[in-house]
């Protein structure tokens, strides 16, 4: 829907550059509106500020200038479609915008009334696709049907020609009955009876199953790969891949905390406050439509409990149950400000492509053993950090290496973690 | 190889017909099996499950069981909707505020985590009062008592707190209408804004009278500074400027007087250099019961009430000089003559402080110290943490008995349980018009009262007070409250019909009254405030009369026993009966736990008939006695205690309470039905009762007999004079014949690791300045979710503390002389002679040593794992992987030390411990950052690995290096005297390295080379020999 969009409004808007160069400009408009006033207000929807489709005609064009300009001046002034305005929109003055010319004005104007032609042409076609994928998927059927019945019918032959030979060579006399072999001992028997081989074999088994046994065992209490299903389709996709969210933007408590923690509600709200729906890339395959990511949206509004049609909270809240996917047993300590601030250990060492997750799930077998080795083999970063000067000249003197890992400072005694 | 042959089991078989052959033909076992069951023999006989059953199911539920395990359990994670700024989970946030339960006053810090506080700290920046005692340190689990008023409720049944003050303020008003007298009986607040609304309400209710009652009193002494200064407090002592502390019947490092005494006392203790010479202060106790004063004193004689009166006559006598007609014992007048020495050759450098209970005792020790112009003695500005009135208390016992009133508001206190008459009063309340009470818990009072409000912990309340004159502190609720409580400053407000919160109200109180321009956030934030001290000259001295008073304190002996109450350690006044950790602490002086007991002299205990056996389990067994007090009777077990002055005994109070406790913590019996007139001194008789009492004490071996290596001490004078070697001598062995000292790398057969590098965690306890006060023992339980294992476990020796307080009795009338006689042993004498030397002497010296783990360099119980489960940091630490640990038990056997805990059954979500770990409320106080064992796991001190990573981690967070006395564990942290200290050795500036270096510094068992960590300080007593 993005691309149509784009491309009619750049052919409507060369055109206009040709033929009406005077006239506003909604791609200019539409640069001007996401910078300023997207913050607050959407072009169809009501947000923290009025709809803006259908401004121009409701107000007159002076008047939306000085109201744009300088809101609060014109409501002191008591003008009457100001105040009106300003109370109805819980008494917060927009922002002025003194910056913005009566150009910039009338391109903003211009987009936000920007009503793109209708994609007809689309629509039919995909319409026609899967009219032919419908017809190819019937003829399939028929071919297969054929097909198992033309099968059936040769066995059906092929077992009434084996009959009618057995009856001519019945009827001709001759002996069908196959010679008589030189009794052998069968082969699990002989197997049975070198002992050798049953002793051998009998290790061999032994030894395979402990070997399985043991696989088996050692994945008991190992989540990897772990991905359930939380009751909010929240994508680390969207957020932290598309849209770059820096991760401690909203797991802030790593940076002082042994939890990273999830993110309370508030959190949300500071972008979603604005971002009512979804308008990114669909994965149709999946079914991850743009409604799909909406719902989930107007989920998070429900917990919140924000009234999205009069931009107040309801103070009706229902905390959010995530479902825990990083599950350390309790004699564990683990401290993320540890890693994340003093090591600046990168999340993805751990949690991996988080930016590539539509689903999270646990990417690290987060056993001792994997802690160790990392431990063995990841050098403390000691640059830049007061505490460890002397230490680490010390150490790595006493060890003869430039650089000391984890596993020399000590990361690698029972009670740093276990207590 | 088949046979024929018949083999006959007996002649009986020849018989065809003989039935019993018949019947036994296929039966292998005619008897019935012997079965371990105890009882219910029937039973399993009648039980249709049979031996195959029996083994399918556990076969069925065994598979079960592993094919639920391997199944992960779904675990939720509910993020807050809006977090508070404040809170980020996993980081700790400590609030500053003050306890004032009527008993227990002190200005502390309060360790919360996710907004629930887990942890007491003392508030060493606060100037009065800023250290925590181990009830204090306990009060945190008393918040998430299950068995806490959850509502009001109004004859018995829960009602809302809006129809509660309905009803409230209806009766209230009616009452004045009528004019009928109404006693308010508070406990003591020592808040100025409560006093404040009090005198409001009174000025509005002119029928209410306000009595002030402490459950134990301290109205003598109050009385006698309010005669002679004025106003109603308590002389304040600095016994850190006293050279000289003269102490008769005064138990100033146990609750004298509201206690808080132990910091400065204790910094007086530690010799320091001074021109040359180490000075100490000389502390010389007169007492009946050992108290924790008298098991610190230099000099301790045991003596009786009455002859107390008369030392105190006598030396007030000496020092005036005016004549009293006092006639003292032989060996009493040797002690005072001593004292007096010692008051005249320190002049304003002593101190006399006193318990005795009567006025004119009290009016002695104010006069005594404006004598000599004692510097340790403060009169203008009193403490007002005592107030109670024992002769108003006893007179509104009467009239409530005779009927004369007939409303009562009581506030924090309990008097139904904590008086003498409490039994008739109760009948009496009953009887009442009018009765509420303001509670935290359903208590006796309560019980029999209409209106019952519920009072919120001091945790989840606002408050003020003025622990002295002129300092004043705020306090701040760590927590929602968790019932619906309500403050009764709250309630008092309500009825005012003020139209603000408590807080407001304190805050514009303070901002007017006493803040002077002082920001109240920054108040609020340091928890404390003083005034610029107005420089008041004691003016309205009165000393008068003073001669006769003395005089009148001359008593001739009087005949029968003398019971001396006292309050415990660890229960004080019994408010925080049902906190397990309390009661599971062992009392400092006996080791017992989980009991009050009668404390009998040896001799009176031989006399009367009363015994202490040692039973075949390794436990303690005493005889019951039954103590005659006019109608009154009480049967207590008996403990023989060292150190009781004979002709007396001892009985604590706090115990045998039975309402609003847990089955487990109603021990003990209560001693309140003996405190006649609350009067901690009263006349009885003693009879043996019979059967055994089963306690539950913690140490049996009460002698050291002569070990001198285990606690080293020496004098003053010798400490002075000589050479380290000869007190404080490091050991030796032998190697080829040739005496090598322990710390010499030639007879280590270990090699040794360099751990010049970074850390190393060493921790010092002075035994000095260690008064063996336990404040340290709650705080490790609170820090390491130490687990409580009831009264039975205990006396198993199965007990979990961490960290213990050892105490020692000598043998002898001193260590000194125990070391000698061990020395001169021969022959064949011996036996005989280390058989004596278990007997504590009569009037023993004492001393404590606190004793975790050691945390070895060289440790043994690392060699013995055969799991790899302990195993040593570089930064000094012996670690504990408890999941690693598969209980065999080798390294508790092969510690020298005996401080290793074994988990001997699961001890949280366990119905046979019913302590706080077994409902949600009370595990509310455990630490997150410490594992919580489960059931077959060592454990034991890790040196508080989790704060120490935690300083470290800050210091790495903000790039900075660690400052000294940052690295703190939970009991050096507690302890507020000083005498724990902890820090890195490999910081050559810090305390503790100097203290390393102190010639007093020593190792435990040094002679076996395990190579501690932890190290003690010599004890140095000042004793001169002459």
């Amino acid at each position: 829907m993005a691309l149509p969009l784009k491309a009619s409004i750049l052919v409507f808007a060369m055109f206009s550059q040709f033929l009406f160069a005077q006239e506003p400009d909604p791609v200019l408009g539409k640069k001007l509106f996401n910078s300023n006033c997207a913050a607050c207000h959407k072009v169809n929807k009501k947000a923290v500020g009025p709809a803006l489709r259908g401004a121009s005609t409701k107000y007159e064009k002076e008047w939306l200038y000085s109201w744009i300009k300088n809101s609060s001046a014109m409501i002191k002034s008591g003008d009457d479609q100001a105040v009106a305005i300003w109370e109805e929109y819980n008494k917060s003055a927009m922002t002025a915008f003194p910056q913005l010319s009566t150009d910039d004005i009338d391109n903003i104007i211009a987009y936000t009334d920007y009503i793109p032609p209708a994609p007809a042409v689309v629509a039919s076609d995909s319409n026609q696709t899967t009219n032919s994928n419908l017809s190819s998927g019937i003829a399939n059927e028929i071919i297969l049907g054929a097909l198992g019945f033309v099968f059936i019918m040769l066995i059906f032959m092929l077992i009434s020609v084996r009959r009618t030979l057995l009856r001519i060579a019945i009827a001709s006399g001759v002996d069908i009955t196959p010679p008589s072999k030189p009794k052998r001992v069968p082969i699990w028997k002989a197997f049975a009876q070198n002992q050798f081989i049953v002793f051998v074999s009998v290790i061999l088994l032994l030894l395979s199953s402990a070997y399985y046994a043991y696989g088996f065992l050692m994945q008991v209490g190992v989540d990897q790969g772990y991905m359930p299903v939380q009751p909010i389709h929240y994508s680390h996709k969207i957020h932290a891949g598309v849209n770059q969210i820096e991760c401690k933007y909203c797991h802030s408590s790593a940076r002082v905390s042994k939890h990273s923690g999830i993110p309370s509600l508030n959190v949300c709200m500071n972008c979603h406050q604005n971002i009512a729906e979804y308008n990114g890339e669909e994965d149709l395959d999946n079914g991850y439509t743009k409604e799909f990511y909406t719902k989930e949206i107007k989920k998070l509004y429900a917990a919140v409990g924000w009234d999205e049609e009069n931009q107040v909270y309801t103070g009706n809240t229902e905390p959010v149950k995530w479902v825990r996917i990083h599950n350390l047993p309790d004699f564990v300590y683990f401290n993320h400000a540890q890693h994340v601030m003093v090591g600046e250990v990168k999340c993805q060492t751990c949690h991996g492509p988080v930016e590539e997750m539509e689903i999270m799930y646990q990417y690290s077998p987060l056993t001792m053993g994997w802690c160790i080795n990392c431990h063995r083999k990841t050098n403390v970063k000691v640059e830049n950090n007061e505490y460890y000067t002397k230490i680490h000249e010390e150490l790595s003197k006493k060890y003869g290496v430039e650089k000391l890992t984890v596993a020399q400072m000590g990361g690698l005694e029972c009670g740093k973690c276990h207590y | 190889m088949a046979t024929n042959k018949t083999y006959w089991k007996s002649i009986d078989q020849l018989d065809q017909d003989n039935s019993i052959v018949a019947k036994l033909e296929q039966n292998e076992f005619p008897e019935k099996l012997p079965q371990d069951f105890k009882k219910d023999d029937s039973k399993i006989e009648d039980s249709s499950s049979s031996r195959r059953d029996f083994l399918k199911y556990i076969g069925f539920s065994t598979a079960a069981a592993t094919v639920a395990a391997c199944e992960g359990p779904v675990i939720k994670s509910v993020p807050y909707v809006v977090q508070p700024e404040q809170i980020i989970p996993g980081v700790a946030n400590f609030y500053a505020t003050a306890i004032a339960d009527g008993y227990d006053f002190a200005s502390v810090l309060v360790k919360t985590r996710e907004g629930r506080p887990i942890k007491i700290e003392s508030n060493p920046d606060s100037p009065i009062l800023g250290s925590a005692n181990a009830r204090v340190h306990a009060s945190v689990l008393s918040m998430y008592d299950s068995l806490r008023l959850k509502s009001p409720k109004f004859n018995q049944s829960d009602i809302k707190w809006g129809s509660f003050m309905l009803q409230f303020k209806e009766k209230l008003r009616l009452f004045n209408s009528s004019k009928k007298p109404l006693v308010l009986l508070t406990q003591t607040f020592a808040s100025p804004t409560t006093q404040e609304l009090i005198n409001k309400l009174i000025a509005k209710y002119s029928n209410i009278k306000h009595v002030v009652y402490d459950t134990i009193s301290e109205s003598y002494a109050l009385d006698a500074y309010e005669n002679i200064y004025g106003t109603r407090g308590l002389a304040d002592y600095d016994f850190s400027k006293a050279d000289t502390i003269i102490s008769i019947d005064a138990d100033i490092l146990g609750d004298w007087q509201g206690g808080g005494y132990d910091v400065e006392y204790s910094n007086g203790r530690i010799p320091k250099k001074n021109n040359g010479k180490f000075k100490m202060s000389y502390h010389m106790q007169f007492e009946s019961n050992m108290s924790l004063s008298g098991a610190n004193a230099d000099k301790r004689i045991p003596v009786t009430p009455v002859s107390l009166k008369n030392i105190l006559a006598f030396i007030y006598g000496k020092l005036s000089n005016q004549p009293v007609n006092c006639k003292l014992e032989p060996n009493d007048k040797k002690a005072a003559l001593l004292a007096i020495k010692k008051i005249k050759k320190s002049g304003h450098k002593a101190v006399l402080v006193s318990g005795i209970q009567e006025t004119n005792a009290q009016e002695l020790v104010l006069a005594i110290n404006s004598l000599i112009k004692s510097d340790a003695f403060d009169i203008t500005h009193p403490k007002l943490i005592r107030q109670g009135n024992s002769s108003e208390v006893n007179q509104l016992v009467k009239d409530l008995i005779k009927g004369d009133i007939s409303g009562l508001i009581t506030v924090g206190v309990n008097p139904v349980y904590n008086l003498s008459e409490g039994v008739k009063l109760g009948e009496a309340i009953k009887k009442l018009d009018f009765s509420a009470v303001f509670s935290l818990k359903m208590d006796e009072t309560a019980s029999v009262s209409q209106f019952v409000g519920a009072l919120p912990h001091y945790l989840e309340s606002w408050g003020d007070y003025e622990f002295k004159t002129d300092q004043f502190l705020l306090a701040q609720p760590t927590i929602h409250p968790l019932f619906d409580t309500r403050q009764f400053q709250s309630v008092l407000i309500d009825i005012l019909d003020l139209e603000e919160d408590y807080y407001s109200f304190i805050k514009k109180y303070w901002t007017d009254n006493i803040l002077s321009g002082t920001s109240f956030s920054k108040t609020l934030h340091d928890g404390y405030f003083t005034k610029s001290r107005s420089t008041k000259s004691a003016e309205m001295v009165n000393f008068q009369d003073m001669i006769n008073k003395a005089n009148f304190l001359c008593v001739d002996k009087e005949k029968g026993m003398s019971l001396i109450l006292y309050s415990k350690t660890g229960m004080g006044d019994g408010q925080q009966a049902n906190n397990p950790w309390l009661q599971e602490f062992p009392d400092p002086i006996t080791r017992v736990s989980w009991d009050n007991y009668l404390t009998v002299s040896k001799s009176d205990a031989e006399l009367i008939g009363l015994k202490n056996i040692n039973v075949a389990n390794g436990a303690l067994n005493g005889s019951y006695a039954t103590i005659t007090m006019g109608d009154t009777k009480l049967t207590t077990p008996v403990l023989v205690q060292p150190g009781q002055a004979k002709g007396t005994v001892g009985l604590a109070f706090g115990y045998g309470k039975k309402i609003g406790l847990k089955n487990e913590m109603q021990s003990g019996v209560n001693a309140y039905l003996l405190y006649q007139n609350q009067n901690k001194v009263q006349q009885v008789s003693i009879s043996p009762a019979e059967g055994y009492h089963e306690f539950a004490c913690v140490q049996l071996h009460n002698t050291l007999m002569g070990r001198g290596d285990i606690v080293k001490e020496t004098t003053l004078e010798i400490f002075n004079t000589k050479d380290k070697e000869y007190w404080n001598p490091v050991p030796r062995v032998s190697k080829n014949h040739i005496e090598t000292k322990i710390t010499s790398p030639e007879v280590d057969m270990w090699q040794g690791f360099d751990r010049s590098i970074g850390h190393h965690f060493n921790l010092s306890i002075d035994l000095n300045s260690c008064t063996g006060c336990g404040a340290c023992v709650i705080a490790c339980h609170a820090e390491n979710n130490v687990p409580v294992v009831g009264k039975v476990e205990v006396r198993r020796s199965r007990d979990m503390h961490w960290l213990r307080i050892d105490r020692y009795y000598s043998s002898e009338e001193s260590f000194d002389s125990d070391n000698d006689t061990k020395e001169n042993i021969s022959g064949l004498g011996a036996l005989s002679t280390f058989k004596g030397m278990e007997n504590a002497s009569e009037n023993p010296q004492v001393v404590f040593q606190p004793v975790m783990c050691q945390h070895c360099n060289h440790a043994p119980c690392e060699t013995v794992c055969p799991v790899a489960a302990t195993s040593h940091g570089r930064q000094g630490q012996n670690h504990m992987a408890y999941n690693r640990c598969i209980g065999t038990r080798y390294c508790a056997n092969n510690c020298p030390y005996k401080v290793r805990r074994f988990n001997w059954f699961l001890y949280n979500k366990n119905d046979e411990f019913d302590y706080h770990m077994n409902n949600d409320l009370g595990r509310m106080v455990l630490n997150p950052d410490v594992v919580v064992r489960s059931r077959g796991v060592m454990e034991k001190c890790s040196f508080c690995i989790q704060k120490t990573q935690k300083t470290i981690l800050d210091a790495k967070l903000e790039g900075r290096e660690v400052k000294d006395g940052e690295f703190q564990t939970a009991c050096s942290k507690a302890c507020g005297n000083g005498s724990m200290v902890f820090g890195d050795i490999n910081d050559k500036e810090s305390e503790i390295s100097k203290l390393k270096e102190n010639e007093r510094m020593y190792h435990l068992l040094e002679s076996v080379g395990t190579k501690p960590n932890v190290m003690y300080q010599t004890k140095v007593r000042n004793i001169d020999k002459t």
